[in-house]
């Protein structure tokens, strides 16, 4: 069974939560990338980050997976 | 539009490749299809990868794929809220279904019922669960049929009365065959060339048509300032915040609560599966949030001004954007291909959803209060039967109702699905909960979200005002917070009035 320490790693998957619900901060056009506007290449960032961190989470708390 | 032959043929080969396929999958990792277990969870032998298809194609139906795009081409950026929502869901899935998989495992349920009947000992409040579930998907899986409907409309297949439904009611015959027959093995083979089939599509759409239409800067240029942004918030309101964000968390939470996604968790062979699962998914979110930008391409090709669409739009307003936009771009094989991903995409999640509410149904229902007394292959034979009657529901339901009403009815199963959540999500960590309070708070939940979603004239969004700040929100998510303050009130209410609560058959190690 995992400890106190490995349970905080569970905590990285609240960031997702957070940047998303903060939505007056991505709901603007600039900074554009390649034409894109901030609000749809922003959200799509959040995609890979969300999934980075869920593979964190997942390889720090292992053993509690298998 | 005239009928384009080359297209035809080449849906019609890829629709025959994969009746094969669900007729043969069900000799894969072979098993007694007799029983409810295998046949309706496929003896929960499928790994990591299988799962991911197969979880893939369920999720991620053909109404998404046609409806997503669809909204973006009508309303404009409040339809990325599938973006959130999508990154949303999998960090609750990672942590909280690797649980549900180890309970169900440990104690050999097959529904999100079964673990509640097990864990607070109440038929009743399983019996809430279950319907809730049935209820939730049937418009669910009638949804799945537009998908197809429009795309053999886009192949130029036209007929009057019932030779209209004809190719629909094929498409479904041949879907219920090889679903009795082979369980969900079907679906999760067919998974896997739906998927590949849809992502071969997707990829050629967002490199090609931005090549063709200079560049994704181009494309966004071409849509109406007022759909590139939601709207600014007004004073004294969180709109759109809110209702964005609502959406999107309220979804996500919905989401594996529908009784598809628990079939497709609980079938996978190990909890480790079901979280790399988590983790692994996003690949498909990053994939529909592209899909949703097919619906600027489509204003940007301008189908919505294109005389030789105008029948077709008139027919499928909004849902003809993809379709129309594939016609305009893509060599008349290569839109045989899209179209063929789109109509098995609909076979997929349909097949799935209609195994799982046949579980629900035998397992929750059948078993529980009609015939205990039920042998193994009466149970299964049961479920076999149920899964016909289901599709077959959904197919009268799509040609002889009005469509909008499967679309307010797949709008409500949302708002109540999202009611099951106390008993289910939280029922995994803690019997705090008082099982008579968390059916009075279902009941309130779902008959307040009924009413609230039917004042709106069915639009997912209440204009929700506390203390002068107005919150509009997605009433799903507005009544799921109504629920649990309805049955953290009452739990302890009907804790001091005493009496025996339901006795739980698991036990702390089930949960892993």
């Amino acid at each position: 069974m995992d400890n106190k320490g490995s349970r905080l790693w569970y905590l990285l998957l609240l960031v997702p939560f957070v940047a998303m619900a903060w939505v007056s901060s991505y709901n603007k056009a600039e900074p554009a990338w390649a034409g894109i506007p901030f609000f749809y290449w922003y959200q799509l960032l959040w995609i890979w980050i969300g999934s980075a961190l869920t593979l964190v989470v997942y390889f720090a708390t292992r053993r509690h997976h298998d | 539009m005239p009928i384009d032959w080359t297209a035809l043929v080449i849906f019609v080969l890829l629709f025959a490749l994969i009746t094969v396929l669900g007729f043969l999958a069900g000799r894969w990792r072979k098993g007694d299809l007799d029983l409810i277990a295998e046949w309706g969870l496929a003896g929960s032998r499928f790994g990591t990868v299988v799962t991911w298809f197969l979880l893939g194609g369920d999720l991620y139906t053909a109404y998404t794929f046609i409806a997503v795009p669809a909204l973006a081409f009508g309303a404009g950026a409040i339809a990325f809220f599938a973006v959130p929502y999508t990154i949303m869901v999998y960090p609750f899935v990672f942590v909280v279904f690797p649980r549900m998989w180890s309970v169900a495992r440990n104690n050999g349920y097959i529904t999100a019922s079964d673990f509640v009947r097990g864990r607070y000992g109440s038929r009743w409040l399983a019996l809430a669960v279950a319907i809730t579930g049935i209820v939730a998907t049937m418009p669910y899986i009638a949804l799945q049929l537009v998908g197809i409907q429009v795309v053999i409309a886009g192949l130029g297949i036209e007929g009057v009365g019932w030779l209209a439904d004809l190719p629909l009611i094929i498409a479904f015959v041949i879907l219920a065959a090889f679903t009795y027959s082979s369980g969900l093995r079907a679906p999760a083979a067919i998974a896997i060339v739906k998927d590949t089939l849809i992502w071969i599509t997707v990829i050629a759409a967002v490199v090609w048509i931005p090549i063709k239409l200079g560049g994704y800067g181009a494309i966004f240029a071409a849509v109406p300032q007022g759909k590139l942004l939601l709207p600014a918030a007004m004073a004294n309101s969180a709109f759109p915040y809110s209702a964005y964000f609502t959406l999107a968390l309220g979804s996500a939470l919905a989401l594996f609560l529908y009784p598809h996604a628990m079939t497709g968790v609980l079938s996978a062979s190990s909890r480790g599966a079901v979280s790399r699962n988590a983790a692994l998914l996003p690949a498909y979110s990053f994939l529909l949030a592209l899909i949703a930008l097919l619906g600027f391409m489509a204003l940007a090709i301008g189908v919505d001004k294109a005389p030789e669409f105008a029948a077709f739009a008139k027919e499928y307003p909004r849902n003809f954007a993809v379709p129309a936009l594939f016609i305009s771009v893509f060599p008349s094989w290569f839109v045989g291909v899209a179209f063929a991903a789109v109509a098995i995409g609909a076979l997929v999640p349909a097949a799935i959803m209609s195994i799982a509410a046949a579980n629900l149904w035998t397992r929750n229902i059948y078993r529980e209060f009609i015939n205990p007394a039920c042998t193994p292959a009466q149970e299964g034979q049961m479920a076999k039967v149920v899964s016909l009657v289901v599709k077959f529901g959904a197919l009268v339901f799509i040609v002889f109702i009005p469509l909008q009403y499967a679309i307010n009815l797949q709008l409500l199963g949302g708002v109540w699905i999202i009611q099951t959540l106390p008993a289910v999500i939280i029922g995994l960590y803690t019997r705090w909960f008082h099982e008579k309070a968390l059916f009075i708070g279902w009941l309130v939940g779902i008959v307040a979200g009924t009413a609230m979603a039917a004042a709106q004239g069915f639009s997912p969004i209440y204009p929700l005002v506390i203390g002068g700040l107005s919150l509009p929100s997605y009433t799903a998510f507005t009544t799921l917070v109504l629920n649990f303050a309805v049955a953290i009130v009452l739990t302890p209410v009907f804790n001091a009035l005493g009496g025996a609560r339901g006795m739980d058959e698991t036990q702390a190690h089930h949960y892993g």
